[in-house]
């Protein structure tokens, strides 16, 4: 009798183990979306860097070459214009874009007349496929036809249309205007959704305290609201520094390369040039500050000590 | 230290009118409650004296000044929120600091002010933490200090209590009494539970729909309710009442029930013949009587309290409730008989509610 439920109790014990067992469940459901993630997203991340140390070639099969790539980058002043251009495009227009967005978020937050027509019209640029804006772009910044130099001429500001985009600098503004354009609509709205969450009696409580409005923006709102700033601006400079389209459809990187991004740059070697080793080189050389990025918001982003549910006591 | 004068105040949110013409006379270090039921208005004339709220028509007087257009941070008043809206991200003492910080104090008087608040209020083993690592009552606390740390000439608390477990409620209202009684800050405080305003007030506002029923005295409110609202709003258990109607005879008046037991002789000067009144007893005013004396009525629940009983049964064709302070032994079903006590009986007209005297 004893022996035979032993017995029951062992085969039981095997399959009801494995059925019960929380980790191995969760392995198991984690798997698909794990292979997923292998395929999709690891292996061309490899392959990318593989590449990078080869001197494959369209159309040839490369071999290991180690870091050359690496060191002709190094000597490469076209190279380094690309991250000097990448690292203003970034900043520049990410501080920007956090600027108008903030405000464009407070003063929707604000009890004002067609808010939902307003807050559609905001939304816009969003909506719009990304090579759309960017041809509307390439035709606002037309040499010839351009409608900002059309009404600064007819308002009598200047006399001759303006060449947007064939100067090297006046073409830097103008891409970086553009990815402004387009990029504030998520600044906005993400922060919007932040100020909405803060309880409007703490502003009440702070008015009674004797705040003025900018105290009261100072001291209760963007204290409040830096978890989420972290986490747009996170986001926003990691799109920002990838940024290809835009570019390359308004000046594939000129005039004389001033507006060449690192993606930009690596596509035209890569793909346009053929040298895929060398694309995937410059393009590999990104991941180190994408890193940091992330990197400094994962460090930045931490739970503030006042939030709640967290552990950081 | 002010007095507050509200004279013929209106509010509307857009087309709809939620206060009807409010006036109200606060004195000086009164403790001044305004109680109702939820959605009665007590919140929105309290934010208009804060200066939260516009106000569409009437005056706010504080100090003989009319302030309808004084900015909240002028008028040099305090408020304590229901869900008391502590600065999540400031620690305890940046959150009763605030105020004196916005207005340029130095540091040393800082210090002082809110290690003496944080002192009266218990809380100087707290001023490191944040709102969030403190419990509910310690909160309310906060709340209170970052008030009385400036001083102000008035306090408003809406609703301060109503998210405090029960036994902490009664503590706090003690706490909050005592603390006007050192501070001595004319306070103006709302809260929908009548017993919170009976406890705490000198003088009790009683709102329903956006029109004051009745002012006065927490006991003559008890004692000589206005209208049936807010008979049956003051006192807990709530008074009963019985529909009936007036009838003479041999030059004395009598109220007799809708099933035709004779409730009891009353002063009847304007309580005319026929004239169907509501007639209102408190659950304590009712007394055991013998057998053959009193009105009869058949327990339905019978419920002890320990300081008291609380017996519910039928009379008069209406439920009424009965409060025994002594302990007869009751039972469900049982027939019991009982007398009102003389004098305590409260004649309202059914139609407007209001009393007969
Ligand atoms: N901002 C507002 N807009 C429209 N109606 C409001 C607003 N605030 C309050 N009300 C209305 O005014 C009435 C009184 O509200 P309130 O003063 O909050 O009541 P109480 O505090 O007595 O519960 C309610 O009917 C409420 O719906
Ligand atoms: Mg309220």
């Amino acid at each position: 009798m004893a022996a035979a439920s032993d017995l029951t109790r062992t085969e039981v014990g095997l399959f009801e183990r494995l059925r019960n067992n929380r980790n191995f469940l969760g392995l198991l459901f984690m798997l698909p979306a794990g292979v997923l993630l292998l395929v999709f997203l690891t292996y061309p991340l490899f392959l990318g860097v593989w590449l990078g140390l080869t001197d494959v070639k369209v159309g040839r099969p490369g071999r290991f070459i180690g870091l050359e790539n690496y060191f002709w980058l190094f000597e490469d002043s076209v190279f380094w214009l690309s991250v000097f251009n990448t690292f203003l495009y970034t900043v520049v227009a990410s501080i920007i874009k956090f600027v108008l967005g903030l405000w464009l978020a407070m003063i929707l937050n604000n009890h004002i007349p067609f808010k939902a027509f307003i807050r559609a019209i905001v939304l816009m640029p969003f909506i719009v496929p990304t090579v759309l804006s960017a041809l509307a772009f390439w035709w606002i910044y037309d040499s010839q036809d351009s409608v900002i130099s059309w009404i600064l001429i007819e308002m009598g500001l200047i006399d001759t249309t303006i060449d947007f985009l064939g100067q090297p600098n006046s073409a830097r503004a103008s891409v970086i205007a553009a990815n402004i354009w387009r990029g504030i609509p998520f600044v906005a709205i993400t922060l919007l959704a932040g100020l909405q969450t803060i309880p409007p009696s703490l502003h009440e409580a702070a008015t009674i305290d004797g705040a003025t409005d900018w105290q009261r923006f100072r001291h209760i709102t963007f204290p409040l609201l830096t978890p989420i700033i972290a986490v747009v601006m996170t986001f926003s400079v990691l799109f920002t520094f990838t940024d290809f389209q835009l570019i390359w459809v308004m000046t594939r990187g000129g005039p004389i390369n001033a507006t060449h991004l690192m993606a930009t740059l690596s596509y035209q070697r890569a793909i346009v040039g053929g040298s895929l080793g060398e694309g995937a080189a410059i393009a590999t050389a990104m991941i180190p500050f994408l890193l940091s990025a992330i990197l400094f918001s994962y460090f930045g982003l931490q739970r503030r000590k006042w939030q709640q549910g967290g552990r950081d006591d | 230290m002010a007095d507050v004068e509200i004279c013929d105040v209106r509010k509307s949110f857009g087309a709809t009118e939620v206060l009807h013409g409010v006036s109200i006379s606060i004195p000086d270090e009164s403790f001044t409650v305004l109680v109702g039921p939820s959605g009665c208005g007590k919140s929105t004339l309290l934010r208009m004296i804060a200066g939260l709220e516009e106000i569409t028509s009437g005056d706010i007087v504080i100090d003989d000044e009319i302030v309808n257009r004084v900015p909240p941070k002028q008028r040099d008043i305090a408020m304590v929120f229901q869900n008391y809206a502590l600065y999540p991200h400031m620690k305890v003492f940046d959150n009763m600091a605030f105020s004196l910080k916005l207005a340029k104090i130095d540091q040393a008087a800082i210090d002082k002010a809110v290690h003496e608040a944080a002192a009266i209020l218990n809380l100087e083993d707290y001023l490191d933490r944040y709102p969030r690592q403190l419990s509910g009552g310690q909160r309310q606390r906060v709340a209170m200090g970052r008030a009385i740390v400036r001083k102000p000439r008035v306090f408003l608390f809406d609703e301060p209590l109503s998210n405090l477990d029960a036994k902490l409620r009664v503590q706090m209202r003690t706490e909050i009494r005592e603390l006007h009684q050192r501070l001595k800050s004319t306070s103006i405080y709302v809260t929908h539970d009548q017993i919170e305003a009976m406890t705490m007030a000198d003088q009790i506002v009683v709102m329903r729909d956006g029109y004051i029923e009745q002012t006065g005295a927490p006991l003559d409110l008890y004692d000589y309710p206005n209208n049936v609202f807010v008979a049956g709003f003051i006192g807990s258990p709530a008074m009963n009442f019985i529909a009936g109607e007036v009838r003479h005879s041999d030059g004395r008046a009598e109220v007799v029930a809708g099933d035709g037991t004779v409730l009891g002789e009353v002063e009847a000067n304007g309580a005319a013949a026929g004239r169907p009144v509501l007639y209102g007893m408190r659950p304590e005013h009712f007394v055991l009587a013998g057998e053959n004396e009193g009105l009869p009525m058949d327990i339905s629940v019978v419920e002890p309290t320990g300081a008291e009983i609380l017996v519910v049964g039928r009379l008069g064709g209406c439920e009424v409730q009965i409060a025994f302070k002594e302990r007869h032994d009751l039972r469900y079903g049982q027939r019991i008989h009982l007398k009102p006590r003389p004098g305590m009986a409260h004649l309202f007209d059914q139609e407007t509610g209001e009393v007969l005297r």
